[in-house]
Order: structure tokens, then sequence, then C-alpha cells
């Protein structure tokens, strides 16, 4: 029973900083209709960053967001004009999943130049520190990211509720060609909402160094959970990425208690088939559109 | 095929197969297997990839499937040493129909979809390679059996293995292509909705050309395997084989016979050139990177269909 | 007279607009029936819903006797139901004769026969000719024009030699000339005997052409009958003129 209390908590936690990283890759789909695989390689990216500040400036990782937010808005917003925008628009939908997977190799590329395969962690002193509330440990820093991604994910809702450019998101989100129409630029909506889905992954992946150790090659892991996450919700859904990433970060921290953590990896797995073979537009998805 | 075609693919094949019998140093033969098992592996993707229009993004499963196949079967004794090859056919049917429920829950949805749906299924192979210890050997991988082949010859029937598949991924590309199974391929890379409007059996010809890919990839995974004589996980089932696959295909010219092989002829010594120069294996990852992303900024098409145009 | 399609209670709405309302009609057998609404009226979902690319929210649809329960395109064709786009959908990378053989309703067996048989250069070249566009058999169909590609499109459905024919404004975006070449092509396959169901906003075409002719206004049928009594009905006359 303490167990899957246990487990639970820890599950709530991980899922609020995969809810942070998901809500952005499903952000950028509903945007441009582009899977952005290298989600997962700009939040290694940014770990890499914090590590950085941390262990050359003694940056608190949590400080480090401040600077590592801005910093990879304006690399998604850099990438979106560098090799995005030039696609045509026919080639976008197969050809913007093999660009994002390429610039997902190209950061892991850079990433092992500059730091080697390694394994690293930020590991600022107070990462092993836990509370313990009614016999059940919890992490401290866990729940300080858990924390964070839920002010992030309230600004992130705010923007999108409150300000223009939110407006214009939503309004490209729902109806492409009607924003167009009524002067929305979705050159500029795509290129801005890229830069938010990346600074999403920079807020999330200043964190997860705290969380777990990390190499280049972390994004492969991270971006197969991410997508499970974006299915499940509901592909262009926010609310939905928020919901699933909860369920699945339960799911999985259950199964990894209960059976093996090998298995906490299947479910993920196991649960995006399922969704793309029962239900395709997931929890809070569009109707797959008709024909015409 | 038009007797130009066979003329060409004739003269082709007739100049690799004699190349060996000529040059001296090993390494040459060895980059020209390579070369060769790129070119069939990108010739392979071609179909699901090219002709279909469904970029696939876990091949390398299915090469990794034939590479353990034959790890497993020939751990200990590869008998007169041709035994591997003489099995491979066999491999190839049983991976080519063990896609089949596979490749039919993945072809039910649009492409960028599928693309996430054959990239888990690549997660999947690599969590089950790593893990599967009794079957796979885990982390810790497996080895083949040493062939008795005399020294000096040694990589001469891995080479013309390689080539075999090679004409077979060719041929069967071209047989496909000429006939209503290809003519209904086309109007599906078309506009697939429209094909179902007119009656095509988009469904069976997706599922077919999925099973004769994954059939090939899965064979030519299996010489690779016998050829290096041991095998890891992350290599058997790496995301690079695909990334490789895929950038030679769109480089040299998608659904078009010779394009795959131009790409791979361009990229695999422009690759072991640079991975001799410069040594770091991450600059692999940033050499794959950036020519993807000039290929698909400037030279969309690839290279075959862009000569055609300017014709 | 027997009836060839029947639709009862065809029901669709997206979000919270309803596009087809409890819309049930016939089509009878050997007939050329109309179909004619404003705007926004829902004709072209209905056509939607009928072949399959999208699925209704509640109503039956029976064809050639028996019901379809989860319609899809392609069985439908195999079965003689086809249909033509409003935006004359073509193959644009195939030649026109591939465009044409593509659509002769293969069989599994037929997939390992050649691309383009001898046979079927022969077949395709008779309707090609029939429909005026043999000199264009081996063009890639991205070349042609606008109204050559309705042609085209109307022509390749007809190689399975259909039961029914659902046609979605066909002389939409056309010059006079081929208004006149598509009225006169659906005449003669209809005296062949043909049944068409067509989607159309021309009227004068429509009141020459169509008997009876169904009436949508918002989704749902208002009236349907001969045309001249269509022509003076209050009701159309209102939900065509008024607000």
């Amino acid at each position: 029973m303490q167990l899957a209390a246990q487990a639970i908590i820890l599950g709530v936690l991980t899922g609020g900083v995969y809810a942070l990283m998901a809500s952005g890759q499903t952000l950028i789909f509903g945007v441009m209709k582009v899977v952005n695989l290298a989600q997962g390689a700009f939040v290694v990216l940014s770990a890499y960053l914090t590590f950085s500040l941390f262990t050359g400036f003694g940056v608190d990782p949590f400080l480090a967001i401040l600077i590592t937010t801005p910093a990879m808005f304006g690399l998604g917003v850099a990438v979106h004009w560098l090799v995005l925008r030039p696609l045509k628009h026919e080639d976008v939908g197969q050809l913007s999943l093999l660009v994002t997977f390429a610039v997902a190799l190209g950061v892991e590329g850079v990433l092992a130049l500059a730091y080697e395969t390694t394994y690293r962690s930020v590991q600022p002193g107070y990462e092993n520190r836990s509370w313990t509330v009614a016999g059940l440990q919890i992490s401290e820093v866990r729940l300080y990211a858990f924390g964070l991604s839920a002010v992030m994910l309230a600004a992130l809702y705010l923007i999108l509720e409150r300000t223009r450019l939110g407006m214009a998101i939503r309004a490209t989100v729902q109806n492409p060609t009607s924003a167009r129409l009524l002067g929305v630029s979705s050159e500029r909506v795509a290129a801005l909402g890229f830069g938010l889905g990346a600074a999403t992954a920079a807020a999330a992946g200043s964190v997860y160094g705290l969380l777990y150790p990390f190499n280049p090659g972390s994004h492969y892991d991270l971006i197969s959970r991410l997508l499970t996450i974006v299915v499940l919700g509901g592909m262009g859904s926010v609310g939905g990425a928020v919901v699933a990433a909860m369920i699945m970060g339960v799911g999985s921290s259950i199964v990894a208690a209960l059976a093996s953590p090998i298995w906490s990896d299947f479910t993920f797995f196991v649960v995006l088939l399922a969704v793309l073979l029962i239900r395709p537009r997931g929890l809070f998805g569009a109707r797959a559109r008709g024909a015409l | 095929m038009t007797p130009a075609g066979a003329v060409r693919g004739a003269a082709f094949f007739g100049a690799l197969c004699v190349v060996p019998l000529l040059v001296g140093p090993q390494w040459v033969l060895n980059l020209l297997i390579f070369t060769v098992m790129y070119a069939g592996l990108a010739s392979a993707w071609n179909l699901v990839g090219g002709y279909a229009g469904y970029p696939s993004l876990g091949h390398a499963a299915f090469f990794g499937f034939g590479a353990y196949a034959v790890a497993i079967i020939f751990e200990n004794d590869v008998g007169d040493g041709y035994a591997p090859f003489r099995t491979l056919p066999i491999i190839g049917l049983v991976v080519a129909v063990a896609v089949l429920p596979v490749a039919w829950i993945a072809m039910r949805t649009r492409a960028d979809v599928f693309a996430i749906v054959t990239i888990t299924l690549l997660f999947i192979a690599q969590t089950l390679a790593f893990n599967l210890r009794s079957v796979t050997g885990g982390a810790q991988g497996r080895s083949i059996a040493p062939a008795p082949f005399p020294v000096e010859t040694y990589d001469r029937p891995f080479y013309y293995a390689m080539l075999a598949l090679l004409a077979l991924a060719m041929l069967l590309s071209v047989a496909i292509r000429d006939s209503k199974a290809g003519l209904s391929l086309a109007a599906v890379r078309s506009d697939e909705d429209k094909a179902h409007g007119v009656g095509v059996h988009v469904t069976g010809v997706k599922l077919l050309v999925f099973a004769v890919s994954a059939g090939i990839t899965a064979m030519i995974g299996g010489v690779w395997a016998y050829y290096v004589g041991f095998i890891y996980p992350q290599f058997a089932i790496d995301p690079l084989v695909t990334i490789g696959m895929v950038l030679m295909c769109f480089l040299g010219g998608r659904a078009t016979l010779w394009g795959p092989v131009l790409g791979a002829a361009i990229l695999v010594p422009a690759q072991q050139f640079l991975a001799y120069r410069l040594g770091a294996s991450q600059l692999y990852l940033l050499g794959y990177a950036a020519v993807f992303l000039i290929i698909m900024v400037l030279l969309p098409r690839g290279i075959l269909p862009t000569l055609r145009r300017a014709r | 007279m027997t009836t060839l399609l029947e639709v009862q209670g065809l029901t669709k709405s997206f979000g919270g607009v309803t596009a087809v309302d409890d819309c049930s009609f016939t089509v009878e057998k050997g007939s050329i029936t109309g179909l004619i609404g404003p705007n926004g009226s829902g004709k072209t979902t209905v056509f939607n819903l009928i072949t399959g690319y999208l699925p209704a929210d509640s109503g039956r649809i029976f064809f050639d006797g028996s019901e379809v329960r989860r319609p899809h395109p392609a069985r439908l064709y195999r079965h003689g139901l086809c249909r033509t786009f409003q935006q004359a959908r073509i193959f644009p990378e195939l030649t026109v004769t591939e465009n044409l053989v593509v659509a002769a309703g293969h069989g599994w067996r037929d997939l390992v026969g050649a691309r383009v048989s001898a046979a079927d250069k022969r077949t395709a070249r008779k309707l090609l000719t029939e429909f005026g566009l043999a000199e264009l058999a081996g063009m890639t169909a991205a070349k042609l024009s606008y109204g050559q590609r309705k042609l085209l499109e109307f022509a390749a459905v007809l190689m399975s030699r259909p039961k029914l024919v659902l046609l979605d404004e066909p002389t939409a975006g056309v010059n006079p000339v081929m208004i006149e070449t598509m009225e006169h092509h659906i005449r003669a396959r209809h005296a062949a005997g043909t049944t068409f169901l067509i989607v159309e906003h021309d009227m004068a075409l429509v009141m020459r052409l169509c008997s009876p002719v169904v009436v949508l206004d918002r989704g749902a049928p208002i009236m349907a009958g001969l045309p001249a009594d269509v022509q003076q009905d209050p009701l159309v006359l209102d939900a065509y003129l008024g607000a």
C-alpha cells in the first residue's frame, strides 16, 4: 500500500515536469501541424546549459531558468526561421518530421562534441533532501520542480489566454485560414509558437538535470515519452497534454514500482500504440479531418 | 523494364561483380561492402518511403531483427560458411510476414502519425534488445561464429551477398513499379483519399511494400551481422542506420530506381572519409544533420528528379 | 421504378453547426436526380456521408437493395457507387491514360499484371475518344486545364461501369462550351443505363437535365419533385432568396 502511495507521489511530481515539456510540443503541433522531434533535444540542451551555468558560475538551477528560457526561445525562433520556414508548403507535413529529427541529431552532435558522452547531473547539494510526511518520502527537488512546472504552465496559460500573441496562436490552431484572413501572420505565429515550445523545454530542462543523469543521447528516451503524452492528450491540446502527462507519470511510476523500471518504459510504448489503434485523436484532440 | 534499363542494370551489376577481382587494398572492398549495403537499405526503404510515400523512421528495427536472427542461429557453427546466406530468404520471409500486423496498425494513420508509430517501434525494438538478455545477450551483445573463408578473399562472399540483396531490392522495385500495384501506389502517393474513391486497394498495396521492404532490410541486417561478427544492441538497432537510409534516399531521389544507389554512393564514402580524417563519431551526427537540412531546403526532390526536371 | 439509393435520417454536426439535419430522400434507378440548395445547405456533406468520406452521426443508407452499414469509398466504388469532387480531383503525377486505368476497379489478382497493359490502353483510348481527350492520352495530368481535368475525372469514374454516379458541381468554374459537353456526356451515359445524382448551382442546367429535383436548405430537404414544380415552390424560393 505504502509502495503504491509512494509511487503515486513520485508519478505526480514527475508528471508535472513532463507536462511542461509536452505542453510545448503539443503547442508546436497545434500551430504548425509539425511534430517537433527535437523537443527532447531542446530539454537536454537546456540541461547542459544549466549544468555549465552551475559548474562554471555557481548559478542555482532554478535561477538558471531565467537565462535558459529566453535563450531557448530565441533558438526556437531561429530554428524555425532557418529550417522550417523554407520548406515548401506541400512538403511541410512529411519533411518537417525529418527536419526536426535532423535538428535533434545536430543538437546531439554539438553537445557530444562539447561535453563528451559521459553522464552528467546537476548537484547543488540539495538534490537528495526529502521531507517525510505521514511516513511517505517526498523529494524536495521533485516538489520544487513540480511547483516550477505548475508556475510555468500557469504562465503559458496566461500567455495563451490574455495576450495578443496567445490569441493569435489559439486562432491559428483552431482555424488557420480564418486567422490568416483576419490578419494574423501565420509565419510569425509559427515562429513564435515554435519559440514558445522551445522555451517550455528550456524551463523543464533546467530541472531535468537535477532529477536525472543525462548525456547527449538522452533525448531519445525523452522524445519517446513525450510522443506518447502528446498523442494521448490529443495533438494540439495543451490541457490534454497536461492531463496525459499526469496519467502517464503516475501510471509508469506504478508499473516501475510493482514490476520493474524497464517495463515502465514499455507502458509508454503500449499506451501510444493503443491510443493510435483505438482513439487516434487522443483524449482531447480534434476529430480527424474528413477528406474534404 | 525497358531494354535500355535492363542493359544499364546488367552493366552496373556486371561491373560491380568484377571489381573485387581487380582491386588490391582490403579497405576498398570493405568500403564497397558498406556502400552496397546502404544502397540496398536505401532501395528497400524507398519502397515504403518513396513509392508509397510513407516515411518510416523505424526500419533499423528490421535490420536488427535480421542481425539478431543470424546471431542467434549461427552462434556456434556456420557449417561450410554459406549456411547463414542460405537462411537469409527464410529470415526475410518470416520478417515480412511478421510485420504485416504491425504495418496494418501503422498504416491506418497519416504520414506524420505513421512516422511516430515507426519511431516508437524502433524504440521498442531497442528496449527489447537491451533487456531480453537471454535472447539478445542484452548490452553484452552476441557473437557469430567466424566464417571459414580464406583470409585473402575473406570479404568477397559478403560483398557478393550484399550485391545480391541490392539486386533483389532493385528488381523488386522495378517489378512493383511496372505492375498495377505500382500504379496503385503512385495513386496513393498522389492523393490517398481520391485513390480510395476510385476503388484502389490502398491498404493492400501499402502492406505489400511494407512487408517486402522489411524483409529485404532484415536480410541485409543478417549479412551485416555475419560480416562484423559481433553485434551490440545500440548498433544493431540504431536510429542512425535509419537516418542513413532515409538521407541517402532523399539525396538521390525518392521513388526513383537509381536514386537510393546514387545517394549511398555519395554519402557512404563521404562518411567513411570524414570518420577517417576527423575521427570522432559525434561528427557523424552533425554531418548527417547538416546534409539533411541542406537537402530539405535546397534539393527537396533529390538529385535525379531535379536533373530530370531540368532537362 | 426501383430505388437505387435511399438515405434515411442522415445527420451530421460539426461542433455546434448541424450541416446535415435528418435528411431523407431517394434516387430512382435510371434517373438523373438533382440535388440543389443555397450555399451551405449541406449538399457536399451529404455526398461525403453517402460515400463514406465522413462518418454520419445517425441515419441509414441503402444502395441497390441492401443497407450500407459503414460506408467506405473504395468498397462502394467496387459495388458501383462512385463520385466526383467539386475541385476536379485527379492524380496529377500520373498520365491521362493511367488516371483512367487506375480507376478501372481492379481485383486483387490484377495487381501483379502490367502497369498499363495493351488491353488497358485500348479501353482507355475508347473512353478518351468519346470524351474528346484522345490526343492527351500520354500527357501528365498535371498539365491539363481545369475543364479537361473535370472531364478526365468524370471519364475515370466511368471506367468501372458504375450503377450510380454522384457528380459534385460538374459545371462549376467551366466555360459554356464545356457545360454543353458535360451535359452531352451525362445524357449519353444516362441513355446507356447509368443513374446520376447531381449537385448543381446552374439552375438552367438542372431544369433541363434533372428529374426529380431534391432541394436542401440548412441541411434538411424541404422539397422533392419535378423541376417545374420545384421552380415555383414558395419554400424553395424563400430558401434561395430569403434571409
